[in-house]
């Protein structure tokens, strides 16, 4: 089965025959159910049928932790976020929660970004919008992009929109943006030049050494690892994907980083929002 | 004092695992996909091939292929075909090819390139993320890459 697996692939690299994603279904706490697999948007429909969560490629272990939020160790950060939302800060004397009320109001937010802003004329992500109402309406510090507190609060905006579809708009202001991200999806980086999609598109399911490739989605982001215990933010993990190429890595929150994040999250268009999801 | 800067050049060269035998990567004549002389001039010692292919910090091959004769190794990766009897299949000149760069015989191939250095996108200084340096070098030596050609001509079915 294997080495048919690798003869065919040697043939076919661009589909995968042999996705071996688990068939399972995601239901958080016995109540919301999750979308972890649906037909791919039309943007990449030629590229890929199927879009799936990074859920399916989990050990069951890690695929049960994330059920249950009792059993989810990223939601003790979540915790975090919420003490966050609530802690006046800053020169205004306000905290989040006196202009946006209830962290459960921002339902809607998680799913739709990145997205453009049209007052500041870019395109932004959760965490440059959480640092703008830091600095431009609460008068206090910006949290470092992949900092323990950025996380929490990202991981409190991820978990009040569990269940709702992913939806960035790529049209429009977007588009630009957008394309800058999809060029650097597909370039082959570094000495080993390897593209996002040698790994993630042409070879989700199958194993690179010891990991079992997903289709690097970030529909449950930040993901809690087992691997090192913490919450990890998207651009962290581009970081980590890029230099494992063997090449020269984008900084955490650069332009480069943030075209990339729009453009995967737009290859995640309908999957449910999971985070903080529980990967390995 | 001129001996002295030759001594040095040497040592340098020698450190970066460089020949001065070896045909420079970029001087390396593909026909076919296909290269017949040794890169190092010198044969391969296959037991070191072996080494070589099932190390992560050298070929790391099997991150992307399954070798049988080398089951004792965990985790071998699906990317690539399986590599038994590859010498079945392949003359010792289309080995060193395929090992040497990839992309000669197999068109856009997502097989890293081992004996080559220039044409990289943001090439990065080993796995830091930084950018490469004056250290950068091909990912295999030339009498690695033989080594490695010589072990993969003991995969007989
Ligand atoms: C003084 C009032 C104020 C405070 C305090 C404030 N915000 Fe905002 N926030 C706004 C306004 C106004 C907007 C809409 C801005 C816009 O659309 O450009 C906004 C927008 C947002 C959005 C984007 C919503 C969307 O629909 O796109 C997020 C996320 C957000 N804020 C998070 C936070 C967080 C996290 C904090 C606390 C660290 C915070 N805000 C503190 C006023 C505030
Ligand atoms: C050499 C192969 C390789 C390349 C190239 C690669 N990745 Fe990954 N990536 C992995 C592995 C292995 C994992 C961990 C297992 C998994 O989820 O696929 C991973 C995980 C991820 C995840 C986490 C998915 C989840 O559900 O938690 C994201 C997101 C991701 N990669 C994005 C990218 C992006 C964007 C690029 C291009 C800049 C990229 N990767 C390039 C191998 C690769
Ligand atoms: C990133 C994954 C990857 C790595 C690492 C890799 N290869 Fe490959 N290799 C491939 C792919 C994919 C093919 C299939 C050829 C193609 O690209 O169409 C291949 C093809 C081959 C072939 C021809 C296959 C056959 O038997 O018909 C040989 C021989 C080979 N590789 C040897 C090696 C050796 C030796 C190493 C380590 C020095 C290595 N490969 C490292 C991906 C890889």
């Amino acid at each position: 089965m294997k080495k048919l697996t690798g003869i065919l692939l040697a043939s076919t690299l661009a589909t995968p025959l042999f996705a071996e994603a688990v068939d399972d279904t995601l239901v958080l706490n016995e109540e919301i159910k999750m979308v972890t697999r649906t037909a791919a948007p039309a943007h990449m429909a030629e590229e890929v049928d199927e879009i799936i969560s990074g859920w399916h490629f989990r050990g069951k272990e890690t695929r049960a932790m994330q059920a249950d939020d009792f059993d989810n160790p990223g939601m003790i950060f979540v915790e975090k976020g919420e003490d966050s939302w609530n802690k006046v800060e800053g020169s205004e004397g306000k905290s989040c929660a006196s202009c946006h009320g209830d962290s459960a109001s921002m339902a809607d937010v998680r799913p739709v970004y990145p997205k453009y802003n049209e007052a500041a004329g870019e395109v932004r992500t959760l965490e440059m919008q959480v640092n703008d109402c830091r600095e431009n309406q609460m008068g206090a510090e910006k949290l470092g992009y992949t900092s323990g507190s950025m996380a929490n609060m990202t991981a409190l905006l991820a978990s009040v929109s569990r269940g709702k579809p992913v939806n960035v708009a790529i049209d429009g202001p977007s588009s630009a943006t957008w394309e800058a991200g999809k060029e650097l999806y597909y370039a082959r980086t570094g000495q080993l030049e390897l593209s996002c999609a040698s790994c993630h598109e042409a070879n989700y399911g199958n194993m690179i050494r010891a990991d079992h490739l997903s289709q690097g989605q970030i529909n449950g982001f930040p993901t809690y690892r087992l691997k090192n215990t913490k919450l990890n933010s998207v651009h962290a993990r581009f970081k980590g994907c890029v230099r494992d190429t063997r090449a020269q890595t984008y900084k955490p929150g650069s332009a480069e980083f943030v075209a990339l994040e729009l453009y995967v999250a737009s290859r995640g268009n309908g999957l449910s929002v999971e985070g903080p999801s529980v990967r390995n | 004092m001129k001996r002295n800067l030759l001594t040095i050049m040497v040592l340098a060269a020698s450190t970066l695992g460089v020949n001065a035998a070896d045909i420079e990567p970029s001087k390396v004549v593909y026909a076919d996909g296909a290269v017949e002389a040794s890169l190092s001039g010198a044969a391969g010692d296959a037991s070191s091939g072996q080494k070589i292919v099932g190390s992560k910090k050298l070929g790391n091959c099997v991150a992307c292929h399954q070798i049988d004769a080398l089951a004792d190794i965990p985790f071998q990766g699906e990317i690539g075909p399986p590599l038994d009897g590859a010498a079945d299949r392949w003359s010792v000149a289309e080995l060193r090819g395929i090992v040497s760069n990839a992309k000669m015989m197999f068109d856009e191939s997502l097989m890293p390139s081992f004996y080559k250095t220039e044409g990289f996108i943001r090439p990065g200084k080993a796995y830091t993320g930084k950018a490469a340096d004056d250290t950068f070098a091909p990912l295999l030596s030339a009498q690695q890459i033989e080594d490695v050609v010589a072990y993969l001509a003991t995969l007989k079915e």
